[in-house]
């Protein structure tokens, strides 16, 4: 059972070891040019473990207020709110470290995998966040000891993660009755994405799906 | 010399973060209400479609390539998932294609 869950959690991950490496990558080269080695990579990704907040973090390394650093992770990171609370009654029956690193290890993407099934089997969600953390990890300090030496042109390569999260959205279309909540998740944050800007959407698109999706509640079938 | 501020960086950033993650766990921890229960319910297809549009929140509609090479790649998974519906194609040749349409076409 272990196993199984395990091949069955590398072969679902295939495609977020394909993004994660290149994005890694990409943030341990910027760190390096910034003067800060993979020691730093890798306590990055132990401490934060959030690829958006760790690109950010460079930026604000060279920015005198901790103020900024705070508000930043706070809005950027609103939306693990989301993952939690949406996987709080999947997780209850995980107890313990397990569980205390199956929150931690939450990221988009380990998120996309363990919430498209209703019935949770936690070894499998173990090691999806597992080996996507280890991913991560192997790509940061390689790109961080190798510094801007790449074997090809590797430009376009992190439309993997669009193309695993349109997959998902494809996937839960064809399967499911009811597409109001997955056309409110599109419109709410595309109407937030035009009003507030790439960098101060995510928030308000949250608020919004959050109130549309009570507006309609009980309303026509449910999912 | 240690650099002691993007230390504070990476603990307080680091923190928060984490804490984001635990939230909903903790506050949720012995009783789930009825709404949470029902968010659990509706929001990973909420999210998904939300992820996407994240992903593309760096496209410049209004400069050229005008978020032409996004859209064909994106149709194209879209198209070739829902009639192979095998994941690893999808993202393979999708990905394939996309790099292909940013280097070498447009």
């Amino acid at each position: 059972m272990m196993k199984n869950s395990f091949f069955q959690a590398f072969r679902d991950t295939l495609p977020v070891m394909a993004g994660y490496i290149v994005l890694g990558i990409g943030f341990g080269i910027l760190l390096s040019t910034k003067g800060y080695n993979f020691v730093w990579a890798f306590a990055m990704c132990l401490a934060i473990y959030s690829g958006t907040m760790q690109y950010m973090a460079i930026e604000l390394f060279s920015d005198p207020s901790l103020i900024n650093t705070a508000i930043t992770a706070v809005m950027s990171g609103a939306r693990h709110l989301f993952y939690g609370i949406s996987m709080v009654e999947r997780y209850k029956n995980i107890k313990g470290l397990k569980k205390f690193y199956l929150i931690y290890a939450l990221t988009d993407e380990t998120y996309s995998l363990v919430s498209a099934t209703e019935q949770i089997n936690p070894d499998y969600c173990f090691w999806v966040s597992l080996l996507d953390h280890s991913y991560w990890i192997t790509g940061s300090v390689l790109g961080a000891v190798l510094g801007e030496f790449l074997p090809f042109d590797s430009r376009g390569i992190d439309f993997s993660l669009t193309s695993l999260f349109l997959i998902i959205c494809t996937e839960q279309w064809l399967n499911s009755e009811n597409h109001t909540p997955a056309l409110i998740g599109f419109s709410a944050s595309l109407i937030c994405l035009l009003i507030f800007g790439a960098e101060n959407f995510l928030v308000p698109s949250m608020a919004l799906i959050t109130i549309s999706l009570f507006m309609v509640r009980g309303k026509g079938k449910n999912v | 010399m240690f650099d002691i501020h993007a230390g504070y960086v990476v603990i307080i950033s680091g923190a928060l973060t984490a804490l984001l993650r635990f939230i909903p766990f903790i506050a949720f921890r012995k009783k789930r209400p009825e709404f949470i229960l029902y968010l659990g319910r509706v929001l990973p297809y909420s999210v998904m479609t939300m992820l996407v549009v994240y992903c593309l929140k760096g496209v410049n509609l209004l400069k050229y390539p005008n978020g032409l090479p996004e859209f064909i790649a994106g149709i194209s998974v879209i198209l070739l998932h829902s009639w192979r519906r095998n994941t690893l194609l999808s993202i393979t040749l999708g990905t394939i294609f996309y790099m292909v349409l940013v280097q070498f076409v447009f």
